[in-house]
């Protein structure tokens, strides 16, 4: 135990050293050791390559741990039973906050769905958990605060909130119950209990590390690949190119970022670091920010699976009220910004 | 004889439960069988709420994590007949 808490504070300092002085050793790396010239397309892109990589690694980590270490103390079945028989808007707004620390994947949304509508949480409520919870996760915060700041970071949380619990507050009122699918209806209530063992706190932080070593293992390509080609698009693509096609000054960029967003797929890791390049060649954060929320929170593959459980036109009600809200959201921020 | 089984529709780390309780049955060299169920309608009649469940003996031990091999020879060792 105290060995562990110790060797946690070494990985600290280390972390803390390696990533306060990152930009020194990019330039050192990039300038002296592979003595690119400066201001070239290819070293710029290089640079931004070499300084962004470790320190998207390095922010992933601590925070992948330190949000394991946070969802030991949440499950599915204490989730479920904080929403069962709330009240609708406050259910919603309770189950979007859960959303983001309760532990979720998107393959278990059926199991998930039913035991939460079985346990008697309301429609509406449920779907504000399965908004917010893929769309607001530590990945995609790691990587907006990493490359454009702990503010967007923040408008991002707040804005993904008030759309997941928006949406569902107004799925509920529509009183779609009947569209879910008549097996669903039919089973018999049953609800497991898993005793939960007490949890050490030395295991708490074991799941942490196990959380880390899992997320890192499965998104550490996606985010060299979309850095990479960030990179690409930081050394090679002229300022201002996008301000035309995802600018402000064109109104239909937001809807057709949503459009072309929803349907396509892939984890914040490998969508962001390609957003924050567009960005900055003069795409509006507004549109920007609607195309990223739509490819995260909003997924082909997840809709594929709830068709089991819900019918047609309750999907479609559920895509076409999410991307409302995302397509506001967009306008929104264009007009602050 | 002991009965395990693993729910799941199919995700990767349902399979590697799977694995790990075979090669945990074998290594200790019980009479266990170990089955991959992955019907959804007895997924969620089994009353778990994350892939994959853990069912020894009619018990659900755990779902949405996979155990270490300690964990999983003692949850064994607690449920077999």
């Amino acid at each position: 135990m105290k060995n562990k808490i110790l060797l946690l504070f070494v990985v600290l300092a280390v972390w803390i050293l390696i990533y306060t002085n990152l930009l020194t050793i990019t330039d050192y790396l990039v300038y002296s050791l592979l003595g690119m010239e400066k201001e070239r397309h290819l070293t710029n892109a290089a640079h931004f390559f070499v300084y962004e990589v470790p320190k998207v690694l390095l922010l992933l980590t601590i925070i992948v741990f330190v949000v394991g270490v946070i969802r030991s103390y949440f499950s599915p079945e204490r989730t479920r039973k904080i929403l069962g028989g709330k009240s609708l808007f406050t259910g919603n707004v309770l189950a979007s906050l859960l959303g983001i620390v309760t532990p979720f994947c998107s393959c278990s949304a059926i199991p998930l769905f039913i035991g939460f509508v079985q346990a008697g949480v309301p429609l509406g409520v449920t779907f504000s958990f399965l908004i917010a919870a893929p769309m607001i996760n530590e990945i995609a915060v790691v990587l907006l605060f990493g490359l454009f700041g702990w503010k967007t970071a923040l408008i991002y949380i707040s804005t993904g909130l008030v759309i997941a619990i928006v949406s569902g507050f107004v799925i509920g009122k529509l009183k779609l119950e009947h569209l879910i699918e008549d097996w669903v209806r039919k089973l018999s209530a049953s609800q497991t209990e898993i005793e939960s063992e007490k949890i050490t706190f030395t295991e708490r932080i074991d799941s942490g590390i196990i959380a880390v070593k899992e997320i890192v293992a499965k998104v550490w390509l996606y985010i060299l690949i979309g850095i990479a080609v960030g990179a690409g698009i930081h050394g090679y693509v002229p300022e201002n190119f996008m301000a035309g096609l995802m600018g402000k000054s064109a109104w239909w960029s937001v809807p057709v970022s949503v459009l072309i967003g929803v349907p396509m797929y892939s984890n914040a890791a490998g969508i962001i670091p390609v957003v924050q390049a567009l960005l900055e060649k003069g795409a509006s954060l507004g549109t920007v920010l609607a195309f990223m929320m739509s490819v995260i929170g909003l997924s082909l593959p997840e809709m594929i699976i709830l068709r089991k459980v819900l019918k047609l036109k309750l999907i479609v009600v559920f895509v076409c009220v999410v991307a409302s809200g995302i397509i506001m959201v967009g306008y929104l921020f264009n007009v602050i910004y | 004889m002991n009965s395990i089984k693993v729910y799941g529709t199919g995700c990767a780390r349902c399979k590697q439960l799977e694995e790990l309780c075979k090669q945990t049955v074998a290594e200790l060299n019980i009479e266990a069988t170990v089955e991959k169920v992955s019907d959804l309608e007895a997924i969620v009649k089994s009353g778990i709420m994350m892939t994959p469940g853990l069912e020894i003996n009619g018990k659900v031990v755990s779902a949405g994590k996979i155990p270490t091999k300690e964990t999983l020879i003692h949850w064994i060792k607690e449920n077999s007949n």
